[in-house]
């Protein structure tokens, strides 16, 4: 495997973007397209071939950014089997919202600027799980930052809603920048006390053993690259900013804000397992708000009635869940759920974004309605996603939760208690949405419905393609007594090449045990499908403006997080803009600014006297101004002497 | 000695008296000129006092350049005079304060 090969990889799509951003707009939409979504299928497939060309981790130094004293920084990439497993699932599940999105986005005018943004996304993402420290992988974690602001507020000269989509690209945006506060903090710690970033030179110095640092610092360190994560990653207190973002297009929800970005926070996580391992009181924290962020993400859930909010809230929760594999040490089990998350969430949301084209723009579920006799593909691509997400037997979801759940138990009883309770809710509402969307009744209105119809095949290849991988995506990581020979392949892969991961002790449980629990989880995931059938199957009992309890009203206001931050954060602060206006623009700026004018227009008055105009008196003056100066230096000369 | 250097001090002080009180440019330009030709008046009569060539060449160069200079002095008053129809400096005052 050789650099060119790498490169080529790495900058095909920001090659693409480059293209489209500065000529797109001259290409006819096909084309521009096409050559988007063509470079990243090639990185696919280099991807793919890096990754089982891959013996050993691969470290290239391209240059030096800057070195100062003992520190330096330097632009280089890692290649191991984390970073290439990751550029899989970027790449592949990319190059298939590529394809989705052809057929997606309406407005053929904005095609190349959604296909710019897309490319340089992916980019972006690359240099973040390619990066071989923290100053790269800063660079692409900005980077997919701005393409997701860019993404969310894609329509924002939408006469209906565009004032909306812009306001949640600020708020992504803005609550994205709080989190990399964390990350800048970390990433001067670690310039300070190892005066290097590099992953590999960190652990090596660690592991020495010849820094003996407190117990304090690493507590500080990973704390603020914890911090890093909540933002991005949208765990409490930073997630509110995931379910706005559900203004942006189908696709983008899909790509951005479900498989991949949201996961760069448990990609960093496990990338500095050796530094969270020295601090287990910042795990214990990650264990904790992992778990409350999943049960209020799948709280909510119940009561969302807007299609892609209930997935964005469920993307909330389960990467909650990612966290609690994080909290319990397990970050390859982490990985394993980021990868089948990526393929069974990209999938419904794909669906949802098949539903809403066909729907008109029509989002809220209680609108839809007997879909399945309409959208059959589509239909049966949701059903593999649903089973999927709520962990039915044998899809790739029962097996990456089942690990966390196992995980959980030998962690603490009351952590798998609430595991369990998020388990059951995410089957609730999962199948509460397929039996509104597919069963049920039929409320479409009469337009729409004669509208109805499945979508393109440039939709639908994407969705089967995904529902393949919801299907298999478990046979990566089977669990030891279901595989044999390859049991824990993902495990077994990230632990040989990944630093620091393969000291992590496991606690490993008995067969049965762990039988048990998957009983138990699959149990669950039946019944709750069962029960959904019998409330929402059928008829739909949820009639609009009958009495809601009070764990109702909680629910579908979204716990009112909103409008506590709104309360206690984002009105004072606009309060003291306001007020900061007022006093540094209105009073100290603009008294400055006079003041200048005012003295320069007294003191050009001053002067003006002495340009009257006739060129007599300017030699006057000249050589009035002469003598004077000769006058000086002859008194001067003879006052020294 | 001295007669020289008061001769030269008198054709100098002309020469401003006259580019300060006097209007005309060509008028302007002669008591330029004389200024020149008081200083090399007083060049020439240091050369002779302390027996050095070194003034003298100096003078034969300073002759050179106010040749030069009085030409484009001579043509920029031409200029002036086809704009207004004369030659009174005074009338030049746009960028009076």
């Amino acid at each position: 495997m050789s650099l060119q090969l790498f490169l080529a990889m790495l900058f095909l799509p920001l090659i693409t973007g480059g293209i489209n951003g500065i000529i797109g707009r001259k290409l006819p939409y096909l084309l521009s397209g096409s050559i988007a979504s063509i470079s990243v299928f090639l990185s696919f497939c280099i991807a793919l071939f890096i990754f089982f060309n891959l013996q050993e981790p691969v470290h290239y130094t391209i240059y030096n950014v800057f070195s100062w004293q003992k520190a330096s920084i330097q632009f280089g990439f890692q290649i191991d089997a984390l970073s290439s497993w990751m550029s899989l699932i970027i790449t592949g599940i990319g190059c298939l919202i590529h394809l989705f999105s052809m057929g997606y986005v309406e407005d053929k005018n904005e095609f190349y600027k959604f296909f710019t943004y897309l490319n340089l996304f992916i980019f972006s993402m690359l240099l973040l799980v390619f990066g071989s420290n923290y100053f790269v992988m800063f660079f692409g974690w900005e980077g997919v930052g701005v393409c997701s602001f860019l993404l969310i507020g894609f329509n924002y000269s939408d006469a209906k809603k565009g004032l909306a989509n812009a306001m949640a690209a600020r708020k992504a945006f803005i609550m994205n920048r709080i989190g990399d506060a964390g990350l800048l903090v970390a990433l001067f710690l670690l310039l300070q006390e190892f005066q290097t970033l590099e992953y590999r030179e960190i652990y090596e110095l660690i592991q020495s053993g010849e820094h003996q640092l407190s117990h304090p610092f690493y507590f500080g360190l990973a704390l603020s690259l914890f911090f890093a994560a909540t933002g991005k990653s949208a765990q409490i207190p930073l997630f509110t900013w995931l379910p706005d973002a559900m203004a942006g297009p189908t696709p983008v929800s899909a790509l951005i804000h479900a498989a991949t970005m949201v996961t760069a926070g448990i990609f960093m996580v496990v990338r500095s397992n050796f530094i969270f391992e020295l601090a287990p009181d910042v795990k214990e924290i990650i264990l904790w708000i992992g778990l409350s962020t999943a049960l209020i993400g799948a709280f909510i859930a119940l009561k969302q009635n807007d299609i892609k909010k209930v997935l964005a809230y469920s993307t909330v929760s389960q990467l909650g869940l990612m966290f609690v594999a994080l909290g319990c040490g397990a970050y390859t089990v982490a990985i394993f759920h980021v990868t089948t998350h990526a393929f069974f969430k990209a999938l419904l949301f794909l669906c949802a974004g098949s539903i809403i084209h066909a729907m008109h723009h029509e989002q809220d579920i209680r609108k839809m309605g007997q879909l399945k006799s309409y959208m059959k593909i589509t239909h049966l691509c949701f059903l593999i996603g649903t089973l999927a997400i709520i962990g039915f037997p044998f899809l790739s979801g029962f097996f990456s939760k089942d690990e966390i759940i196992a995980h959980a138990y030998s962690h603490h009883p009351i952590v798998f208690i609430l595991t369990l309770f998020v388990v059951i809710m995410t089957a609730i509402y999962m199948s509460r949405l397929y039996y509104r969307i597919f069963w049920g009744n039929e409320n479409i209105d009469e337009h729409t419905k004669s509208h109805l119809h499945e979508s393109p095949w440039t939709m639908t290849l994407p969705l089967s393609l995904l529902a393949v991988g919801a299907l298999l995506g478990g046979l990566l990581n089977l669990p030891s007594f279901m595989g044999g020979g390859h049991a824990h392949f993902l495990s077994h892969l990230l632990e040989h090449q990944v630093e620091g991961l393969d000291k992590i002790q496991h606690h490993s449980l008995s067969n049965s045990i762990s039988m048990l629990l998957m009983a138990s989880s699959a149990a669950i995931a039946i019944f709750a499908l069962y029960f959904s059938y019998l409330k929402w199957g059928k008829t739909n009992k949820e009639i609009i403006g009958s009495k809601a309890g009070i764990w109702q009203s909680l629910s579908s206001n979204r716990l009112y997080i909103d409008e506590l931050y709104n309360a206690i954060i984002v009105k004072p602060t606009e309060k003291i803009a306001a007020r900061g206006e007022y006093l540094i623009e209105k009073i100290i700026l603009s008294q400055i600014i006079q003041w200048i004018g005012t003295s320069l227009q007294w003191s050009g008055s001053l002067l003006i006297r002495f340009q009257k105009g006739t060129v007599n008196q300017y030699i006057f003056w000249m050589i009035f101004a002469t003598l004077l100066f000769f006058l000086y230096t002859t008194l001067t000369i003879h006052l020294w002497n | 000695m001295n007669f020289y250097l008061i001769l030269s001090l008198i054709l100098f002080c002309i020469g401003i008296v006259g580019l300060i009180t006097r209007k005309n440019m060509i008028i302007l330009l002669m008591c330029i000129e004389l200024m020149l030709n008081a200083v090399n008046l007083l060049l020439v009569s240091f050369s002779a006092f302390y027996k050095q060539s070194d003034p003298q060449i100096f003078v034969f160069f300073i002759i050179v350049v106010a040749a030069a200079e009085a030409t484009i002095g001579l043509s920029i008053i031409i200029m002036a005079f086809r704009n207004n129809k004369s030659t009174d400096i005074s009338l030049f005052n746009q960028l009076k304060g």
